[in-house]
Formats: C-alpha cells, structure tokens, sequence
C-alpha cells in the first residue's frame, strides 16, 4: 500500500496541473482567438455601453415594449448574477396561483384582446434568464405595443418576424423571437421616426 | 408526440449509435496499449507522467492491489478538493471575491465530485471562485470518470483473460483514459460549445446598463434595479467534460438551463449526445476486448430499449402539459408558433422535446446535469427521470460504471437462466459460480438499501421535511428523488428540496462515498476471480449471450431485479399526484 501512495499524490498533482490548468487555459486561448464575442458573452454594445447580451434576457413591464417571460431569479427577475428557476411542483397552488395573476395582468394591460395566452408567457424558465419567447407569444403582444407606441400594427408586426429564429437546421429546438433584440428596435425604430436626422450607430 | 419531436428523437438516437461504433473501436484500442494516432503526439507526457509518478505501466497488479491504488487516488483527490474550498477565500481567481465554502456544504461537495455525482448543493456562480471550478471541479470531472472507465476495463480483463491472476495496471488505465479519451473529446466539445455562445474567459463579471429598471418588489428596500451583473467565466472547458464524463456538475446553478452554459438548440444537441456517447461507445469497446463484438452490442441494444419508452413517455406527458394550467387561462396547444405543453421550468429554446429527452437521456445515463427543472415536471414526466435512476444507473450508466453495472446483470441473468435449465451458467467462456453471486448480489443489495433507508430517515426526521418546497406527495418525491440521484451518483435534482443543511449535506455525502466506492470493492473482486478461471469452451448447453433472446432476459433481470425495488416509494409519490392531477 506504502509504494502506491507516491504515485497518488504525484498523480493528482500532475493530473490536476494537465486537465485544471493547461487544458482550460488551452480552451480559452482558443476560444478567444476564434470566437472571441461569444466566448465573452455574446454583448449587445451600443455607444460603448454595454447594453446586455443576446442571450441573457431582461425583465420589461412597461406596455410598450415586448414583456419576457416571468423569471424566478432572487431577489429580482433576471438577476445573471443568480440564476434559479421557480421549481414549483405541477400540483402546486402557488403556482396555479401565479399563473392565475400573470393571465391577469396581461388581459388587464391588453383589454379586448382575446387571443389565447401562450404558456410560455406565463410560466417561469428554468433559469430565470430566458432571452426568448414564443413567436405566438410575441404576436399575442404585438397589438398593446403597437397602439402603446402608436404605431402601426403591421409594422411591429414585421418587426417581431424579423426577429423570429425558426428552428435549427429545421429541425432542433423551437421557433424563438429575442425579445431583447426587439426590443431595441423598437425604441430605434421610435428614435428613426421622431428624430430623422439623428443617426444611431 | 408532435411530428418534429419524433424527428428529433430519431436524429439523435441515429447520431449517437453511429458514433458508438468508431469510437468504440478506438478505445478498445486505448485500453489494449495499440497505436491509437494520438500516442505520437501526446505519448511523450504519458511516459513523463509515469516516470514523475515512479509508476511502471506494465506492472500488472492483482484485484487488491488495482483496488487500493483506485481508492488511494480517490482519497487524496478527495481532500484535495475539500482543502480548496475550505481556503479559496485566501487562493488566487477569485473575482468575486467568495468566502470559503463551509465544511459541511465543502464535504458534500467533495463526495460529490469524487465520485462522479456531481450533485450540487452549492450554486456555482455565487459560491465558488474560478479557482475552485478550475483545480478542484474540472479536474474531478476528468479523473472521477477516468477512475470509473479504469474499474470497467479491469473487469473487462477479467472476463477476456484466461488463468490469470493479475487485472492490469490502474496508473496506466487512468492516464490513458484521461489522455487519450477525455482530453480530446472535451476539447473538441469546447471549442464547438463556444461557437454557440458559450462563454470562455477569466474577465470578471460584467455589468449591462437595462433597458427598463427592474421594480423590486422582494425585499424592504425600494431599491429599481438600473443595472445587470452578467456572470460569466471559464464555462465552456468544464461543461464540455461535465457531460462527457457524466459528471454533470454545471457551472452555473441552473446548470445546463443557463444560457451562457447552454446557448443553442444545438449546443443543446451536443451536450445531450456527449452524456450518453461515451457509455454507449464503450459497448463496443467492451465487445472487441472480449473478442465478439456481437457481446457488446447485445448489452447496448438492451439499454436502447430500455430507454427508448421513457423518452417517449417523458415527452408525451411534458407536451400534454398540466390540467391545473390550462384551467388558469394557459394555452398549451403545441402549434407551429409555440411550444406548448407544460413550459414551466423550462426554456423557450430547447422546448419540451429538448427539455424532456435530455431529463431522460441524463438520468439514463448517471450524469445528472439538467437543462430544465425536473422538479416543474408534470408528476407522470418527473417519474421518468427518477424511475431511470432507480435502475442502478445500468441503462448507459456513468463512463465506466454504467456498463460494468449492465455486465453484473448480465452475469446475474445467465445465473437465472442457469437454475431455470439446471446446468452451470457460463459468461463468456467463465463458470459464474457461488463467489461470482455472492459479490453481484452485494453490488445490486447496496444502492436500494442506502436509498431507501436515507428516504425513510429524511421523511421521518423535522431535519429531512424542512427542506421541503412543495407541499404533499411532491415533497416525498423530492426526498426520494435526492438521494435516489445520491445514491446512484447521478447528481440531478427535485431542485426545490434546500439541500444546502448540515443535514442533508452529510447523509447526502455519504450515501454517494458508499454508493461510489462500496460496489467497486466486490466489482473488482469479482473481476478477480473470474481472471484466475479457465476459459471454457463453448457447448450445446451453453446459453449464447448475444441473441434476441438473452436481450429480452437481460431487460427482464434489470427490471425485476432492479427496479420493482421502488415502485411502492413510487406509488406513494409521483403516482399518487399524477392522480390528484387528473382528478381536478
């Protein structure tokens, strides 16, 4: 037993020195060397401000912008420095409960719209940072955004389907809209239309 | 199930058994010390390694001596790891400037990377420093699944070596496992993670000015959030072996579900491929080391199978969503614009069929990283993954002990179909006789006793029920659930049990030490008897081990023998709620 003990302690420090040190400082040389954007973050940069990243969602409550889905984050929504989702069970009252209130809120803010409230919309992600929502979730919308704005109704429509991902390669994952990126333009959209000769870059 | 969800089931089924064969081949090759390509660069750090260490890899050792060195490797790993955290508030990489990790959350988060479990009771990007994902869980990622692919192949020895005392070398299985396997693969998956968004970096977090303040309305303080800490960090290198190795200890606390851990449908893709590619490549290897690769592909037609129906039903019960939503004004229709089914718990872009076949395919497998809260499954959806787990983690199974679990059952099946006819059972040519029993009956006896008996302690205990979140049959689900993932080291979670007590730290911790390294003991042993038999050759009376038939048997053993163990702990559970479901 006394002569295995040299080669368990070397080996773990060896082995810790391979696979803990050189391997991921390899990996990030790499990473940052050919994926440098995403490998920090996928940043939304505008002005030199950082403004999010692509795929960390925030939280929106206000009627003209497009609202993302609840987030269970502690001790606000879209805390990214805390990530959690709810992990209320099915049978849950609370959850029922809270699912009663969000259905509630969106037809209050939203009168005479009767389309049917997506699902996604009203049940929290699984991390809390969930930059997505359903295409239907976004149509559901597009008409308080569109009159919060007043705006046309088409026009945020074609904003909302130029910002719709369909599925990978057709096939993996499901159709998604960034609600960030829309967002964004929305309010540049509002800057083009207010301001013309103010230029955004 | 909706048409695209059968087509993504199909496709990664397709890839991945695709995949098993070449890679099989390749470790088989590995293990055999033939020229694998890779050698000819990284040869020269294996022959340094052994000469810093005094090892001689052709020294071949005996069950004993194989067995304490593997437990004399785990054990300065583990203080190692605990050592690190107990001190990272003095150690360098630590941006965010953590305190050090208390020493019952430190234990059970030692046990847990030691022995491929990975359960976390900690949430990574609010406790631990990069220093400690870096030196103490990345690297318990590589050589807690190196240490398991070691056990396997030394068993494998047993049963392809004739009149033989000795088992192989540990010291040359770890290294060449970890240098020509792990590494590779983890650093290929890295780098394609990464392409997907997955972050990279040693930066300290960064800060995004919001859109929109955020209204606060946990909390006294009147305080309108204007900004967004942005955690990020060396992810992508630990995620890419976390899922190989199934270890699946994330980086994140919501694990794979984290955006920056996860960014993709197709990153989704990858990372559910890689914790089942390795078990399910190691059937081949298994066959060609045996001399039939017929014996191999038996055994992962068996675990197919056997998963094939729960990916249906955990998919078809999440897409059927929850009644009581439906009647709270949801609509959950599955329709081209939106997923449907029950999303609570679960992100927009994996949907439930991402959701639901990756809880299938990482409880299948012992890896345990989620990319959705389990605990949000509907009750019929959350038994899927933990009824899979109770399967002793023999379906694909961790790298390593899944399948020198499925060989244990292999044995105990030729056993049965022994006493049916009356003659002596044979695997592969060895006389399996009262010793080989009595040690598979130890390694199967353990994992439900220490599962079961921790449950029955924690519900019984004001210790084990305070944790509890969700009230009724759900909290004996969670209980059940902790330490069925503890127990069979797969380290997925019912994650609204507060697992972060002294309580649950300790007997956590050690039903994973136990449930790790109780069945290697007999497993080698095992493995050592069958090494001094003869080679017997192959009769009329023999049962062949690579048919239909022995598939069927083989499925039946694992069912019945494993399994049936929990359906009254799951009757009491997700059944009884499923019903309660239903009923409103």
């Amino acid at each position: 037993m006394k002569d295995q003990l040299r080669p368990a302690l070397t080996m773990v420090l060896l082995l810790t020195v391979l696979t803990g040190l050189i391997y991921p400082l390899t990996v990030t040389g790499l990473a940052q060397l050919f994926f440098p954007d995403q490998a920090n973050g996928s940043l939304i940069v505008q002005d030199g401000k950082v403004l999010g990243s692509k795929l960390i969602g925030q939280h929106f409550d206000k009627p003209e912008y497009f609202w993302s889905r609840p987030s269970a984050t502690a001790p606000f929504p879209y805390n990214a420095a805390a990530s959690g989702g709810s992990n209320l069970g099915p049978t849950n009252q609370v959850l029922i409960d809270a699912v009663k209130a969000r259905v509630a809120t969106l037809r209050a803010v939203d009168p005479g719209n009767d389309l049917p409230i997506p699902v996604d919309l009203v049940t929290s992600s699984g991390s809390g940072l969930d930059p997505h929502i359903s295409p239907a979730a976004a149509l559901y919308q597009a008409k308080r955004v569109a009159r919060a704005r007043g705006l046309d109704e088409n026009s945020v429509l074609t904003l909302v389907n130029k910002h719709t991902e369909g599925r990978q390669f057709g096939v993996l994952g499901e159709p998604r809209v960034n609600v960030l990126e829309l967002n964004l333009a929305l309010d540049a959209l509002k800057d083009a239309v207010t301001s013309p000769e103010r230029s955004r870059s | 199930m909706t048409m695209n969800a059968i087509l993504q089931v199909l496709v990664f089924f397709v890839v991945l058994l695709a995949l098993a064969k070449p890679l099989g081949w390749y470790m088989a090759r590995v293990y055999e010390g033939k020229p694998c390509g890779l050698d000819r660069f990284l040869g020269l750090v294996e022959r340094a390694l052994y000469r810093l260490c005094g090892v001689r890899p052709t020294d071949e050792m005996d069950w004993k001596r194989y067995g304490m060195a593997m437990l004399l490797f785990n054990a300065v790993g583990f203080l190692f790891l605990y050592g690190l955290q107990r001190l990272q508030d003095l150690l360098p990489l630590n941006p965010a400037n953590f305190g050090a990790i208390p020493p019952d959350l430190a234990f059970n988060t030692a046990a847990s990377f030691v022995t491929n479990t990975n359960w976390q009771a900690y949430g990574g990007e609010s406790t631990l420093s990069y220093l400690t994902q870096m030196l103490g869980l990345t690297v318990q990622n590589f050589v807690s699944a190196a240490t398991g692919m070691a056990v396997l192949v030394a068993l494998i020895r047993g049963l392809s070596r004739s009149t033989s005392t000795t088992l192989g070398n540990f010291w040359s299985d770890l290294v060449r496992s970890t240098l020509y396997i792990l590494l590779p693969l983890a650093l290929l998956w890295s780098v394609l993670l990464v392409s997907q968004g997955v972050v990279q970096t040693f930066d300290s977090y960064q800060t995004a000015t919001l859109l929109q303040p955020v209204p606060n309305e946990q909390g006294n303080s009147k305080i309108e959030p204007t900004e967004q800490v942005l955690a990020v960090g060396p992810a992508a290198s630990q995620i890419a072996i976390k899922q190989l190795g199934t270890n699946g200890g994330g980086f994140f606390n919501v694990n794979s579900s984290h955006p920056f851990e996860n960014a993709t449908p197709l990153s989704n893709f990858l990372e559910c491929l890689a914790l089942l590619l390795i078990p399910a490549s190691f059937c081949y290897t298994f066959g060609m080391m045996v001399g039939d690769t017929r014996q191999g592909w038996a055994l992962l037609a068996a675990m197919t199978i056997l998963l094939l129906p729960f990916v249906t039903i955990g998919v078809s019960a999440e897409q059927s969503g929850n009644p009581l939503l439906a009647h709270a004004g949801a609509n959950q229709q599955a329709q081209a614009d939106q997923p449907g089914g029950n999303m609570e718990g679960k992100e927009t872009r994996f949907g439930i069929t991402g959701s639901a076949l990756w809880s299938a395919a990482t409880t299948a497998a012992s890896n345990g990283s989620v990319n959705s809260m389990h605990d949000s499954y509907t009750p019929l959806g959350g038994l899927v993954p933990l009824f899979l787990m109770q399967f002793g983690e023999v379906v694909f199974g961790g790298v390593g002990s899944g399948l020198y679990g499925m060989i244990v059952f292999a044995i105990i099946a030729v056993f049965i179909a022994g006493l049916m006819v009356g003659r002596t059972p044979e695997y592969l040519g060895k006389k399996i006789e009262p010793y080989e029993m009595k040690m598979a009956s130890l390694l199967i006896l353990i994992m439900p006793i220490v599962v079961l008996g921790l449950t029955a302690i924690a519900s019984v205990t004001t210790a084990g029920t305070a944790s509890i979140l969700n009230p009724g049959p759900h909290g004996l689900s969670e209980i059940l659930y902790a330490y069925t993932s503890q127990g069979n080291n797969n380290g997925s979670a019912f994650a609204g049990l507060n697992v972060n007590t002294p309580f649950y730290n300790l007997t956590g911790g050690i039903a994973m030490l136990i449930s790790r390294f109780w069945p290697a003991i007999p497993l080698l042993a095992l493995a050592g008897s069958l090494a001094r038999k003869k080679l017997v050759p192959i009769g009329s009376g023999t049962l062949p081990t690579h048919t239909p038939l022995f598939v069927v048997l083989l499925i039946g053993v694992v069912v019945m023998v494993g399994a049936l163990t929990f359906l009254p702990a799951l009757a009491l559970g997700p059944i009884v709620e499923e019903l309660i479901m239903r009923r409103q």
